[in-house]
């Protein structure tokens, strides 16, 4: 990984090889990917509280019955549609749902909420709109080889290291050849754009190696995955490969109208990146039991349904947390009742299980970190233990 | 804060249960034009190209690029950057053109355009024959619903299928053509800062396409609520978008209703349109104005716009509709000041409001000034620009003017990072001039693959205008890409996509474009080392147009 000031001067001083190996091999076993469900996914019909009268009342034409949900404990169900991919790995131990999870922030404004949780910084000072978490995540770690699934650099990943970005959904081969790259990054020497430029170059090439080697491998495949699950499938071949530190992103979850119940367009695409997780899991193969994959989303929802079936910004969520060595099959965390006594403003669900906590938390227990180190990743958080993993 | 005590706004929107429409300012005329065919197009443009026609056969003459270029004088370096700034990209012709008028006499009639865009007329032509050329909205609207009507009405049978393709094509045509006719402005309207502003507008009261029936809307959206108000007040623009179908089922205010309150809308135009998150309004002031919002909808009967646009040749628009039965009539406090519950008015009252406050003045200007400055606008610029918003009743030539004229401005020339948009259109600008092209698909994946495609934008919030959004490794890689691209000149921007055979192939001339050359001597070094190195012509092109320099305006 490269800091930019010191690649700056290194770039003065030799020539770069255009399609030179930027990294070793990841050192650290362990892997983490970070997925970020942006527009607020309504958590109370995906993990539904099957026990409280409460939530029948607040949802009367979109709430999941309790006969339909598929049971993790005696107080939750899962929606039906996560019947293939998710509850087999609930079954497996390898899930757990974090509820009444979220941050401190309550604009409800999916902007600012999004870019509180990219930046992990702390609210009430100013915001450093260069440094997001899991970019100082990626400085912590020894031996991280961390990148974006993305179209651009998400704010998480902005910071001092040079964090490089790729688009899943490309076909065909980059097309620029060693002579135009080397010329290029030449006019880029010494300059600001010099590291994006290298490793854009370099990434892509390594990436586009390790796919094609990968689809040429498996290529009696017969169903080309698209969508979510085709980022999942390459996500997956990246980081067995090349990568332990990874964020992708799916949007699409901001449902003010007819979010559907059992069916409908909420089930559709929860479903959708069931099948995508699962489908990961089963490519990471034996680097699954090393992989950590943490869901979030910015804010939950409005615990009662609008007039519309459908639900407004609210503030609790559920976080989902799953892999191979994961402390899975439960829901963790603290918790409370599902009642109206309960809510926050009297509309939303709580927050009870602060973002930057849980997982201070986790990497405490999985890369071994001091509390200085978490302290740089989360600056004045108090990690706590919720026993994931 | 106090109601502003000037007139408000007389907001006419068709009442739904009466029927009756009001003249609304912003009327639709019934027109139906004569669609030139394509191939004359194409034969003029051939007509017009300095080499040889392409011969029939598999290995095509490549013709060079006619730059359409003259001996006329260009003006100095610091103007050039100006004109990058405020076009999409130079061009020699531009170029020219300020150096015979002079560049305050230019600004001045780029703030103060006349109605002729001076579109070559193989653009006018292609954007005449669109069908968003020649149908108003409602007959648009009719035809769609008709057609997802007949998709109801197939339900369940085998022909279910092609009807709901049927309808699915029409829509993406719809949205096709509204993106080909911005991108053929764009490329050759002589009013570049009309057109950028376009751009600009549509980006901060942005609405997806991709949701429900809005791509049969984006281009009526774009060209009678965005386009005529860019240079001009505010307080319309605002309005104007309200009003607009597009907007009202984008932010669901179509579904705001008394009976259920749908808060969207309310909450965006006051954290993303006017006044800005955290100004210091309150979660209650989203709630009474969603209130106020209450029934301002889009009308959903096809057999009310049929009834509408039968008969007269001057239509109100129908499609925007205020339902009393769904409005609030309560009274409302809204930003500390008592609302009379009363109808639309309550609306123009709470948008003028909003429009007039300081807040929207720094919030606005301060979105303006990163647009056409720096990333980080000094409190100084903003409050300077903010003034003249104040003053002259947020008038956005008279604000852009004070923004142009100030030392910000001038010191940041030549430094602005270039988003997606800039970046494909200043490389094509400078590759083929206005040698018009046949076919903007090509472009309009460009755009695609960089991430930002017109109209695509899923979120309210619009493209990001940061650096840092557009310049990450995977980034910068496939900007060398479409780089390479465009500069070798072969790809299918010049040839008609239902044309069989082959394009004529125009390799771009970069270098001996009299802009490239006035602007090289400046380059640095390292760019002038590499460009040196290059072995044929398009190599010399990717190396330019993948240059440092190039990235910026």
């Amino acid at each position: 990984m490269y800091r930019r000031d010191l690649l700056l001067s290194a770039l003065s001083a030799t020539a770069l090889l255009p399609a030179g190996r930027l990294y070793a091999a990841p050192q650290s076993d362990q892997r983490m990917l970070v997925v970020f469900l942006r527009g607020a996914y309504d958590a109370a019909n995906i993990i539904v509280p099957v026990a409280s009268d409460f939530y029948y009342e607040c949802r009367p034409t979109i709430a999941i019955q309790k006969k339909d949900a598929l049971p993790l404990d005696g107080n939750w169900g899962l929606h039906p549609a996560l019947k293939d991919s998710i509850y087999p790995l609930w079954q497996k131990n390898q899930i757990c749902f974090v509820p009444f999870a979220g941050s401190d922030d309550v604009s409800r404004s999916h902007f600012e909420t999004q870019d509180t949780l990219e930046l992990g910084q702390p609210l009430g000072g100013s915001r450093n709109y260069q440094s997001g978490f899991m970019n100082r995540l990626a400085g912590v770690i020894s031996g991280s080889a961390a990148i974006a699934f993305t179209n651009q650099v998400p704010l998480c990943f902005r910071g001092e290291l040079v964090v490089p970005n790729i688009a899943l959904n490309f076909s065909g081969h980059p097309s620029l050849g060693a002579r135009d790259m080397e010329l290029i990054e030449n006019m880029y020497r010494g300059q600001e754009l010099a590291p994006a430029v290298a490793q854009g170059f370099s990434v892509q090439n390594e990436v586009y190696q390790v796919i094609s080697a990968e689809m040429l491998a498996a290529s009696r495949n017969a169903v080309s995955p698209k969508g979510f699950e085709l980022s999942a499938e390459r996500i997956a071949m990246l980081m067995r490969n090349k990568f332990n530190l990874g964020f992708v992103d799916v949007g699409g979850w901001d449902t003010h109208v007819n979010q559907g119940g059992i069916a409908g367009y909420l089930p559709a695409r929860v479903a959708e990146l069931g099948r995508g997780l699962n489908l990961l899991a089963d490519k990471l193969g034996d680097h699954w039991k090393n992989t950590i994959v943490i869901v979030v989303s910015e804010f939950g929802r409005t615990f009662r349904e609008n007039g519309d079936r459908g639900t407004d910004h609210g503030h609790g969520s559920i976080y989902w947390v799953l892999g191979g060595s994961v402390r899975g099959g439960r829901l963790a965390g603290r918790q409370v009742e599902v009642n109206q006594t309960n809510l926050f403003q009297n509309r939303d669900w709580p927050v009870l299980n602060n973002y930057r906590s849980m997982i201070g938390g986790i990497l405490a227990k999985l890369y071994g970190f001091d509390a200085a180190q978490i302290d740089r990743v989360f600056p004045s958080a108090r990690p706590e233990d919720l026993d994931l993993v | 804060m106090e109601p502003n005590s000037g007139e408000i706004p007389h907001l006419t929107v068709q009442n739904v249960s009466t029927g009756s429409g009001e003249n609304h300012p912003l009327q639709q005329t019934s027109r139906k034009g004569v669609p030139i065919a394509l191939l004359a197009c194409a034969l003029a443009l051939q007509a017009c190209t300095a080499g040889p026609p392409a011969p029939a056969g598999p290995v095509p003459t490549p013709a060079f690029h006619p730059t359409h270029e003259t001996n006329a004088p260009l003006p100095d370096l610091t103007s050039l950057e100006v004109l990058n700034r405020l076009s999409w990209g130079a061009t020699t012709g531009d170029a020219q053109e300020i150096a015979a008028k002079g560049l305050k006499s230019w600004i001045s009639s780029q703030l103060h355009p006349g109605r002729d865009d001076g579109l070559p007329i193989e653009a006018r032509t292609q954007i005449a024959a669109m069908e968003i050329s020649q149908k108003s909205i409602l007959e648009i609207a009719l035809e769609v619903r008709n057609l997802q009507q007949q998709v109801q009405r197939l339900r369940g049978t085998p022909a279910e299928d092609q009807a709901r393709k049927t309808y699915q094509q029409k829509l993406n045509s719809l949205a096709h053509e509204a993106a080909v006719r911005a991108l053929l402005r764009d490329l050759y309207s002589k009013n570049q800062l009309k057109e950028q502003l376009t751009w600009f507008w549509f980006n901060h009261f942005n609405v997806y396409q991709a949701k429900g029936e809005l791509r049969a809307f984006v281009g009526d959206f774009e060209e009678t609520a965005i386009r005529p108000h860019v240079l001009g007040r505010f307080a319309e623009l605002l309005a104007a978008t309200a009003l607009h179908p597009a907007m009202l089922q984008y932010l669901d205010n179509a579904q705001n209703a008394k009976e259920h309150i749908n808060e969207n809308y309310a909450r965006e135009i006051m954290e993303l349109h006017t006044l800005g998150v955290g100004s210091g309004y309150t979660q209650q002031d989203v709630q009474e104005l969603a209130r106020i919002l209450t029934g301002l909808t889009v009308n959903q009967s096809a057999n009310r716009l049929l009834r509408a646009s039968e008969g007269r040749l001057s239509l109100p628009i129908a499609l925007t509709v205020f339902n009393p039965s769904r409005h609030d009539f309560g009274d409302k406090l809204f930003l500390g000041a008592r609302i009379q519950g009363r109808g639309t008015q309550e609306m123009a009252q709470a948008l003028a409001m909003l429009a007039a406050a300081p807040q929207t003045a720094h919030f606005v200007s301060r979105e303006l000034a990163q647009y056409f400055c720096c990333e980080n606008p000094s409190k100084d610029l903003i409050d300077d620009m903010a003034r003249s918003w104040l003053r002259t009743g947020g008038d956005i030539a008279e604000v852009l003017q004070t923004l142009f004229n100030s030392q910000e401005f001038a010191a940041s020339l030549g430094e602005r990072f270039k988003d997606p948009v800039h970046y494909a259109l200043s490389a094509m600008r400078a590759s083929y001039g206005d040698t018009v092209i046949l076919n903007a698909q090509p472009l309009m994946n460009w755009l695609n693959r960089m991430g930002e495609p017109l109209y695509g934008h899923e979120t309210p919030d619009g493209y990001p205008l940061t650096q840092a959004s557009w310049s990450g490794p995977g980034e910068m890689a496939v900007r060398f890409e479409i780089a390479k691209l465009v500069g070798q000149g072969r790809s299918g921007l010049f040839k008609l996509s239902s044309d069989p055979g082959q394009e004529p192939v125009f390799y771009p001339d970069i270098k001996n474009t009299r802009y490239a050359q006035a602007v090289m001597p400046s380059m640095s070094p390292t760019t002038k080392a590499a460009l040196s190195k290059a072995q044929s012509r398009a190599e010399w092109n990717l190396l330019f147009l993948s240059s440092p320099e190039f990235m910026k305006r």
